[in-house]
């Protein structure tokens, strides 16, 4: 292991991890306890500025730039903006979750509990070597535009249909 | 690529013209239908009708190349007229041996991706040109019936549009050459029989039933893709190696008989296919769907829901018969998926007809019915018989649904209740009376009729296959088929005349039927049929009439071919014409031949020398040949060898005695209860108990809905809950008041949720998908989101546990 | 880096996404529990393109980001179209769907 420290894990990203790490689950911890509809907004872009930072931390700079734009840039804002559209209050509310919302207590533990024994019983002690350098746009582009390329296409239908269907059901007529 | 001694020709090489033609049809009566003088009808039919004569084409030269493989010399190679002279000279005798037909395969690349070519193409062999053929043909009659029967609708370019855009589709499919093109045409019939189930939208019961008809067709359409999945992944790998791809049907059947592939994949691929053909071909739990398409315009019923559409789940279980054959093990068995799914079809819906008022659900029951025999033929390994009654079926169904049009547009008023409004038509609409009743021999096997020969085959194979208890289901099935036409021609035809037929005039009976966009066809009535010199006084008199020419026309054409369909095939007159055209052999073919594909002679040695065959292969032990024993190193099989039942008229005796049976007993009780009133059987449901609760039962549909949702829960979920409740008050109680409000709360989600919505849930969901498979899902939803998720998520926990702990 | 830390992370923040879907009523939170859950996935296919060193996974995990995108739009828009007609976005208020 002191081996495997000292040539592949490097100690100030993991410490770097773990912090970001920490302030993402308690962040989403907050997103789905809180009782302010805009606090937990706000939270969630802290967790979601978190996934950039993990993006940068695995050298996905691109995935990371892409994370910021779309997430905190667009679909952060179209959030507020449905709070804003749909509560007149903005303040504390009593009736943010259901009634047997503690079903979902169990499902997630036991769903977490799955999740992390899977993983440890997989991958443990495994190390994910650091790249050299980041991967490259190229790379990625080069990717989109030969194996995915159909997926692209029907993606930009997606994005496409979405526009024109949001429009269509949010319009007022 | 040709084999040196098949003759080919322009048609069959350029049958994918077929679907092109309609497609770009379609495209132009969308586009400028409106503005042509017929209203874009026009492009319709001639659209159609190029396509018919490519068909028609495609099937001489295709009939020249079998003959030219089968080694008959007096073929003229090529040309029209030269294989014409072939096709009846040489058929009959046309070699025996095991000569395949090379199907005349192209393929284009659609798309790729990731590695992987997504081709469009043409598969041409027997059974896609007799589905050409077939299509056009039935699409160009319903066409020209369609210009007269919903003339004067205020959809009329779009009703034709889409009809048109239904043929390209079926045809699409049927000509495929992989699955994702037949997945393509799959789904572009079900686009357009929604659209044509809900053209008289404006009713709402009208665009319940295209909705209906849209989303159970599509429940098994998720059997389809995760099918077409399935026998991806397997056959993938195989199939590359020898030149082709898992999505190929040439490929996929190659692979299912190789003896390389995995039992446990076939089976799970079939399964997920079939219940695609459940779905489509409106088999057992998904059968009510059909009935309710009846809501569309007649002629939509007559050539999607009868004749063509509805048996492209047949087809698909046809075409890609080698995953069947091996993965139900269908020659080593007396009972499999598809003869248990078959069976139940053909005695559920045959019965269901006995008590339809509406003239187009007995026929549409009676469709259901016909498509489980199909589907019985193909599982107990009659392959030929079953896709002969296709063929036949098309043409009766087609006659009799184009004939309870034509009783509406001109005999009832727009009313297609049988009680209500009609009787004694016979004397006054002579010809549909005529070929109703030659169609309905037809359907029903009488001897002589097309159904007779296809219908009696499937039988017969059943019980040469060892399917003794299938045979004895489609006896039953056999008297019940004329019992239930019989009442229904009866209550058409003969007797005193009702309501309409009598000559009434009942406006709402006229709207409840057809709605708003019918009213405005009235309006447009006169003006309609003013050149049409039988027809002028339409608007001034209700009475019944004989419908005008381009009504008749394709009945009387469709009639004849009832008849006459069934001599192609007919065992009993030595002719197996069908079989050397249609039927692929199952011999194994070498491989390097890269386009082989055997077609052609060998089952017809089946019929005349089984004996010899029987003593060659079937004696020692375990039988050999394609689907039996894996193909030889470098050669492949594209079809199992099937062995047909020998014909013989003592064995088709049974099947005869119970239709003449049938007819007759059914004759009795009908003039019994609807015509005089002093014969016993009159007022039989009302006085009779059991009668009455038959009856009773019969009309509430086997009260499936009452009993799923009643019966089933009250049986099962109610000591369920009350075990549970008792468990909560006097265990679970106790434990709670001492753990606090935490551990009551999980004690009764435990109850609210486990036993009431899972049990609950399940329990109505099953009923409902046998009833309403369009809404089956719905009684398992609350309606709250946020417990669906909770019994997703769950459930997907739980489920990723098992699979963790098996794996263990 | 051990692999192990994003997964956990992930399998963490996909479980919390699962609690807010199934506890929240009000329709705008149970769609950011799901950007949740989707930002989880993406941790995870990051991780595995680091494994493996390939594009792949980013490009995946763009595509995911592009879909999501169109979920939000849509979805907001349903929202926003419910409120309209029912003056609230309560989802046990919802149960036009029971059968």
């Amino acid at each position: 292991m002191s081996s495997m420290l000292g040539a592949d894990v490097n100690v100030a990203q993991n410490v770097g991890f773990y912090i970001v790490a920490a302030i993402m689950v308690f962040g989403a911890l907050r997103v789905v306890s809180g009782r302010n509809v805009v606090h937990a907004a706000l939270w969630l872009v802290v967790v979601l500025g978190g996934v950039a930072a993990q993006y940068v931390l695995a050298a996905a700079e691109f995935v990371a730039i892409s994370q910021v734009m779309v997430y905190i840039g667009a679909v952060m804002v179209l959030f507020l903006f449905g709070i804003m559209l749909t509560r007149a209050t903005i303040g504390e509310e009593s009736d943010l979750n259901n009634k047997n919302w503690s079903i979902g207590i169990p499902v997630s533990l036991l769903l977490a509990g799955t999740l992390v024994w899977v993983i440890v019983d997989q991958y443990r002690g495994e190390v994910l070597s650091s790249p050299d350098e980041p991967m490259s746009t190229t790379a990625i582009s080069d990717v989109f535009l030969r194996e995915g390329l159909v997926p692209f296409l029907a993606l930009s239908f997606v994005l496409l249909a979405a526009a024109v269907g949001a429009i269509v059901l949010a319009r007022k007529d | 690529m040709l084999g040196a001694t098949l003759s080919s020709g322009w048609f069959l090489e350029n049958a994918w013209l077929i679907p092109l033609i309609p497609a770009i049809g379609f495209v132009f009566i969308i586009l400028f239908g409106k503005k042509m003088p017929q209203n874009g009808s026009e492009i319709g039919i001639v659209s159609i009708g190029i396509s018919l004569a490519i068909s028609i084409g495609a099937t001489f030269q295709w009939i020249d190349r079998v003959n030219s493989a089968s080694g008959a010399s007096d073929y003229a190679s090529g040309g029209f007229f030269g294989a014409f002279r072939a096709i009846f000279p040489t058929a009959g005798d046309g070699g025996y041996g095991a000569s395949f037909v090379e199907p005349v395969v192209k393929s284009w690349t659609w798309w790729q991706s990731g590695g992987l070519e997504f081709g469009l193409g043409q598969h041409i062999d027997g059974l896609a040109i007799m589905l050409l053929l077939l299509v056009t043909f039935i699409s160009f009659l319903v066409q020209i019936y369609s210009t007269e029967y919903v003339s004067g609708d205020r959809r009329y370019t779009h009703f034709f549009a889409s009809l048109t855009l239904f043929s390209a589709g079926m045809l699409v499919m049927v000509l495929a050459e992989n699955m994702l093109q037949l997945i393509l045409g799959w789904e572009i019939m079900g686009l357009c029989s929604f659209m044509l189930i809900g053209h008289w939208w404006e009713e709402e019961a009208n665009s319940r039933a295209a909705l209906k008809a849209f989303f159970t067709v599509r429940v098994g359409d998720v059997g389809l893709l995760v099918g077409t999945a399935i026998i991806f992944f397997g056959a993938n790998d195989w199939a590359v190696e020898h030149g082709s791809n898992g999505f190929s049907i040439r490929g996929i059947s190659a692979w299912a008989l190789s003896g390389e592939a995995s039992q446990s994949v076939l089976f799970w691929g079939g399964v997920a296919l079939f219940i695609a053909s459940i779905g489509k071909s409106g088999q057992f739990p998904l059968h009510t769907w059909l009935p309710d398409a009846m809501a569309g315009p007649t002629p939509v019923s007559s050539l999607l829901h009868s004749s063509t559409m509805v048996v492209a789940g047949v087809f698909l279980v046809a075409r890609l018969y080698p995953v069947f054959f091996v993965g139900f093990d269908i020659l080593d068995t007396t009972v499999n998926f598809i003869t248990i799914i078959g069976g139940i079809t053909i005695i559920v819906a045959a019965a269901l007809a006995f008590v339809q008022d509406d003239i187009k659900k007995v026929l549409a029951y009676s469709t259901v019915s016909q498509l489980g025999y199909m589907m019985l033929g193909l599982g107990v390994g009659a392959w030929l018989p079953a896709v002969f009654h296709i063929f036949t079926h098309a043409f009766f169904k087609c006659a009799l649904f184009l004939g309870a049009g034509s009783i509406s547009h001109s005999g009832s008023h727009h009313s297609f209740d049988m009680k209500k409004d009609m009787g004694g038509l016979a004397k006054k609409m002579p010809i549909t009376a005529v070929t109703w009743m030659v169609s309905t021999a037809a359907l029903c096997g009488i001897p002589f009729f097309s159904g007779f020969f296809s219908k009696d085959e499937i039988i017969d194979n059943a019980s040469h296959n060892g399917y003794q208890f299938f045979y004895y289901v489609a006896l039953v099935g056999a008297f019940m088929t004329p019992a239930y036409m019989t009442r229904a021609t009866y209550l058409t035809f003969f007797g005193k005349p009702r309501g309409a037929a009598a000559g009434e005039h009942h406006d709402e009976g006229h709207d409840d039927a057809h709605g708003a966009a019918h009213a405005d066809h009235d309006d447009h009535h006169g003006d309609a049929h003013d050149d049409n010199g039988a027809h002028d006084d339409h608007g001034a008199h209700h009475g019944p009439h004989e419908s005008p020419w381009r009504i008749t026309a394709p009945l009387v054409v469709l009639a004849i071919l009832a008849i006459g369909s069934g001599y192609l095939n007919a065992p009993a007159f030595g002719t197996h014409y069908f079989t050397d055209w249609v039927e692929p052999v199952g011999v194994e073919v070498a491989l390097d031949d890269e386009y082989g594909y055997p077609s052609g002679e060998e089952e017809s040695a089946g019929i005349v020398f089984a004996a010899v065959q029987a003593g060659d292969e079937e004696y020692d032990g375990k039988a050999k040949g394609c689907g039996f024993a894996d193909p030889s190193e470098g050669t492949v099989c594209y079809a199992p060898k099937l062995s047909h039942a020998v014909f013989s008229w003592s064995k088709a005796m049974p099947s005869i005695i119970l239709v003449f049976a049938g007819i007759l007993f059914s004759a009795w009780v009908c003039v019994g209860i609807y015509g005089d009133r002093r014969n016993p059987f009159a007022g039989l449901t009302s006085k009779v108990a059991p009668a009455r609760w038959v009856h009773t039962l019969l009309v509430n549909k086997y009260y499936l809905d009452h009993l799923y949702e009643k019966v089933i829960v009250f049986a099962f979920a109610h000591p369920i809950a009350r075990a549970a409740y008792w468990v909560n008050q006097n265990i679970l109680d106790g434990i709670v008041n001492n753990v606090g409000r935490g551990g009551r709360r999980t004690g009764e989600w435990v109850y609210r949720n486990v036993d009431q919505r899972v049990v609950d849930g399940a329990v109505n969901a099953s009923g409902l998908a046998a009833s309403e498979g369009g809404h089956a899902l719905q009684p398992v939803q609350s309606g709250k989101v946020n417990q669906y998720g909770a019994l997703l998520f769950g459930a997907a926990t739980v489920g990723a546990i098992v699979l963790i702990l098996v794996n263990i | 880096m051990y692999a192990v830390n994003f997964l956990i992370l992930a399998a963490v923040l996909f479980s919390t996404g699962v609690f807010g879907v199934i506890a929240r009523r009000n329709a705008v939170m149970v769609l950011m529990s799901i950007e949740l859950i989707l930002n989880s996935v993406n941790l995870n296919l990051i991780a595995f393109a680091m494994m493996n060193n390939s594009p792949e996974g980013h490009v995946f995990a763009l595509y995911v980001i592009a879909v999501a995108a169109a979920e939000v739009g849509v979805g907001l828009a349903m929202v926003l179209m419910i409120y309209r007609n029912r003056r609230s976005i309560a989802l046990d208020e919802l149960s036009v769907m029971r059968g």
